[in-house]
């Protein structure tokens, strides 16, 4: 198949995309088992009786997940169900070692949730459910298969929209939104390349003012919300061309072809397993109290989308600077803390994203990881403020506060680069600057302002670059009067 | 002729009090077991493993641990996993399955002191009504060695009827512990459903399955219920509500007690003897100071269909684990799907397979509202039977089967005649209640002398009550012979 063509003309068409996003939930045990969860480690090890599917082996639920799943429904403002229960999907793969996967199909654990993108429009969340994870199956291509059950029964919470989003880029965009809130919610590490957050698509068009919806397709195989944006748009080429073309979309699952840049089919409507959906008889209903709702809200943070908006109200924020600083709840909590020592937003941000992120960078290191604390970083952003240090000094003191726990006054101090911001210590080298540079003085007083730099250099220059520039500058003012 | 096991209270104390060993009474198990080989009773005996595990149980009382069932010879069922020991359902397809955990029921008895001296023939998987769906072919009822020991526990129920050992555990999905315990003139309990922990009992119907003892004595499954009853993490439909010590009101008698005779479980199809003995039993209860009267729970005709919808949906799924990838028996084929159905077509029986296509069906998209949905609905209705019986009875008396034991052969052409001789056992695992089998005499059946049990029947978590009225039953029926195999060959 290749890449069909955007329509030239005819019947506009307005995609509709819902999707359904797996996130496995940070807790300390499996979904039903005390099993570790943790990632990675030699196959099969991180196994017991139940996760290999033993045959007298129980599921018990894990409270740590259930109480994971209602942090996403409170930031999800959705409603937390009082009653939910649990239902077997009954299929047969060698990565699911019952035959069936525990999960919850008609009384979830929330329903009826919100997300809003930045625009304002919100994306309604048709339910999230708890479940349980699959092993994984490694193809080798020879003539054996093998099978990892490690994952195999790692709690998963799915959340499915509502068919909301109407392109490409806003469905990206609901993407990154909901990992962000996940991640600020602290209910699972969200990273993609080692599968703990997943999304499946669902893609369909219709003529534009048409209520009714199209049959769609669903988009597996996802890996990256960049794959996941360049699938909807193949797929939205590619349904367009076919109702162009006179024919009928076919309902199917599809596979994105990460190589090759397009989907292909994986099965159709036809083929899809009937999952004989029961109640599971092991476990019991659970009943979800308010107080234990209650007890969660009291730990929900401010979300990212309402940090934001608080955030870009302070001095000289502006909505990028907010954007980035809301992107890890760990950078708004520490330009929060460093501001509260600073004083001024703007120089603090200025520091962070890019001085700070910058050595970072180079080190390898996170916000969390970097070992400096926020009230230093807001120390040096006052000292550089107060003329105490320069920015080129302030850049030598953030390096030297790397691994060393001295605050940057003393760093000021030790590295030599302290400012000389008073006036009565900078005049009489001013004056002998002006004496020293009588042309100068003259192209100053004739009004040419940029000579001035040539006197501040000769200062620096006496001074190993210690003066204040803006002190010798106001000196300069005052003394050719 | 051997020797009767004691009560297990007086057997254990003798241990304790080393006037025996636990290892003697271990070996006499395992000689008994060898003498009655032939009645194909044990899938597997280990005797080095039993003797160690007596030997050890010795070295326990000797250093004064309280051990209540210290010595205790029992046999399991073979669908209780026994951790290192083989654990096979009756089934080719776990024929080398080991597991590595004891069930937690097992767990308890081997920490009071009992020792597990084999596992006993099954109905594959638990489903079925004579043993005779075993892999490893049927056992025989000690009382009539051409007649089946009712299943699914019938070796269970065997072991105990004939002598080898005082105690074995059973499973009861429909009736599995109290239809042989009938069979074979042994005292078999079901727990109220969440009483026991399931943890190591291969499901079969996992809302319905309860495992319970079979034993000589209605004293004896009072003791094996208090140590293997309670609370337990590893599995979640398991009551943490305390357990009353049943033995504590056994002698109490049954003045005042209110008992009901369920007018549908004496009708049409139930043998005239064996409706005679639920009279006897009734008679005596009357004497000792009961009120008998005549209840009814009308919705018990429904109890067959529903029972066999619900079982066998929660069993096809139960049972898809058994695909030959993970461990048990795989058939070597080129494809994933022919590997499916090859492995489970070699490793599962004819009625296992049956009862997988029929759950599976009924809950197949456009057939779950017309199967499982009503069978559920059914189901509240029934237990609503029992919950308004129980407003004005405090238990109930029926018989546990139409008829004594039936021949071997006689009933495996009809599936549907086999599933009907549940009818009178399957609505107590359909409402959760508590089901008591206590032998009440023997009748002239067919040629053939054969112990007739009475069913009794009480509300949730009320065994205290039935263990106590069938220990009245027990002590003012007299002693009844024990069964001829041995004395006999």
């Amino acid at each position: 198949m290749t890449d069909p063509q955007p329509p030239a003309s005819g019947i506009e068409y307005e995609p509709v995309i819902g999707i359904e996003v797996h996130v496995q939930l940070r807790t300390h045990s499996k979904m039903f088992t005390p099993a570790p969860n943790t990632y990675g480690e030699g196959p099969n090890t991180k196994t017991d009786p139940y996760t290999l599917g033993l045959p007298g082996t129980l599921p018990v639920a894990n409270k740590e997940a259930f109480t994971l799943a209602i942090r996403v429904g409170l930031g999800l403002d959705a409603e937390i169900a009082s009653y939910t229960k649990f239902d077997r999907k009954n299929y047969f793969y060698p990565d699911l070692p019952k035959g069936y996967q525990i999960s919850q199909m008609d009384l979830p654990v929330t329903s009826n949730g919100k997300l809003p993108l930045a625009n304002g429009k919100v994306i309604r969340i048709n339910r999230a459910h708890l479940e349980e994870d699959a092993g994984k199956a490694m193809h080798t291509g020879g003539d054996a298969s093998f099978v990892d059950l490690n994952r195999a029964g790692i709690p998963l919470l799915e959340i499915v929209s509502e068919a909301d989003m109407r392109s490409a880029p806003e469905a990206v965009e609901y993407l990154e939104r909901l990992k962000l809130l996940l991640r600020y919610l602290d209910v699972s590490d969200c990273d993609m390349e080692k599968g703990s957050l997943r999304c499946d698509v669902n893609v369909s068009i219709r003529p534009k003012g048409m209520e009714a919806f199209g049959t769609r397709t669903e988009i597996k195989n996802l890996n990256s919300f960049k794959a996941a944006e360049k699938a909807i748009g193949f797929e939205i080429r590619r349904h367009t061309s076919v109702l162009q073309a006179g024919d009928e979309v076919v309902q199917a699952t599809m596979l994105w072809d990460e190589d090759k840049e397009q989907t292909r089919v994986m099965r159709t409507k036809e083929e899809s397993a009937d999952y004989r959906y029961f109640p599971d008889p092991d476990l019991p209903p659970h009943h979800i109290s308010d107080s234990w709702v209650e007890e969660v809200r009291a730990t929900i943070p401010e979300l990212p989308w309402i940090r934001a908006a608080r955030l870009r109200s302070l001095d000289g924020i502006t909505e990028y600077d907010a954007g980035v600083l809301i992107q890890d709840r760990a950078v708004a909590d520490f330009f929060e803390q460093a501001l509260a020592v600073s004083g001024d937003a703007k120089a603090t941000c200025n520091w962070i994203t890019s001085e700070l992120f910058g050595v970072m960078k180079e080190r390898g290191h996170d916000i969390t990881s970097c070992g400096i604390p926020p009230a230093r970083l807001g120390e040096l952003v006052r000292l550089v403020k107060d003329g105490i240090v320069g920015s080129g000094g302030g850049k030598k003191v953030l390096h030297a506060m790397y691994g060393t726990d001295k605050d940057p006054a003393a760093l000021v101090d030790e590295l030599g680069v302290g400012q000389i911001s008073d006036e009565g210590a900078l005049e009489a080298i001013v004056r002998q600057a002006l004496e020293a540079n009588p042309d100068t003085v003259s192209d100053i007083k004739a009004g040419k302002k940029k000579a001035a730099g040539a006197i501040v250099g000769w200062v620096m220059k006496e001074t190993k670059g210690s003066a204040n520039p803006g002190t010798v500058n106001k000196l300069i003012r005052q003394l050719l009067g | 002729m051997t020797a009767p096991w004691p009560q297990i209270d007086a057997l254990a104390a003798s241990v304790r009090n080393r006037e025996r060993s636990a290892e003697e009474t271990v070996r006499t198990a395992l000689e008994r077991s060898s003498a009655h080989e032939d009645l194909g009773i044990f899938l597997h005996v280990d005797e080095a493993r039993a003797l160690d595990a007596a030997r050890a149980v010795d070295r326990r009382a000797l250093e004064g641990h309280d051990l209540p069932l210290a010595g205790v010879p029992i046999a399991v069922k073979d669908n209780l996993c026994t951790r290192e020991v083989p654990t096979t359902c009756g089934s080719r397809i776990l024929e080398n399955f080991i597991p590595p955990y004891d069930a937690t029921a097992i767990a308890r008895l081997q920490d009071a002191g009992a020792v597990v001296v084999g596992k006993t023939n099954l109905d594959e998987f638990a489903m079925g009504s004579s043993n005779e769906n075993s892999a490893f072919g049927s056992v025989k009822n000690p009382w009539d060695t051409t007649r089946a020991p009712g299943g699914s526990s019938g070796g269970s129920a065997a072991a105990v009827a004939a002598g080898i050992v005082p105690v074995a555990l059973g499973s009861d999905t429909g009736g599995s512990i109290r239809q042989p315990a009938a069979f074979c003139g042994t005292v078999g309990l079901k727990p109220t459903y969440g009483r026991v922990s399931r943890y190591g009992l291969v499901a079969f119907g996992s809302s319905l399955d309860q495992i319970g003892p079979l034993t000589n004595r209605v004293g004896d499954a009072a003791r094996v219920l208090t140590i293997i009853a309670g609370g337990d993490p590893r599995d979640a439909t398991c009551s943490n509500d305390p357990v009353p010590d049943v033995t504590e009101a056994l002698e109490g008698g049954v003045e005042g007690l209110r008992i009901g005779l369920p007018k549908e479980y004496l009708g049409e199809g139930i043998e005239p003897s064996v409706r005679e003995a639920v009279s006897d039993a009734a008679e005596r209860l009357a004497a000792g100071g009961a009120q008998v009267r005549e209840v009814s729970l009308p919705h018990t005709s429904y109890a067959i269909p529903a029972y066999y919808v619900v079982a066998t949906c929660e069993a096809s799924s139960n049972l898809a684990r058994f695909d030959g990838i993970h461990y048990g028996r795989r058939a070597v084929a080129s494809d994933l799907a022919t590997t499916y159905e090859r492995s489970r077509t070699e490793g599962l029986g004819a009625e296992v397979r049956r009862r997988i296509l029929l759950g599976t069906f009924a809950l197949s998209a456009g057939h779950y509202d017309a199967y499982y949905d009503r069978a559920m609905r059914v189901r509240t209705l029934i237990r609503r039977d029992f919950e308004l019986a129980f407003e004005s009875v405090d238990a109930l008396i029926s018989p546990a089967g139409p008829t004594p034991a039936f021949r071997l052969g006689e009933k495996t052409q009809d599936p549907l005649e086999m599933y009907l001789a549940d009818i009178l056992t399957v609505a107590a695992n359909l409402a959760g209640v508590p089901g008591l089998v206590v032998p009440e005499k023997l009748v002239e059946f067919e040629g053939a002398a054969l112990p007739v049990g009475v069913q009794l029947m009480g509300p949730m978590w009320s065994e205290a009550t039935l263990l106590r009225i069938g220990h009245y039953l027990e002590r003012t029926r007299g002693d009844l012979p024990a069964p001829p195999i041995g004395g006999r060959s």
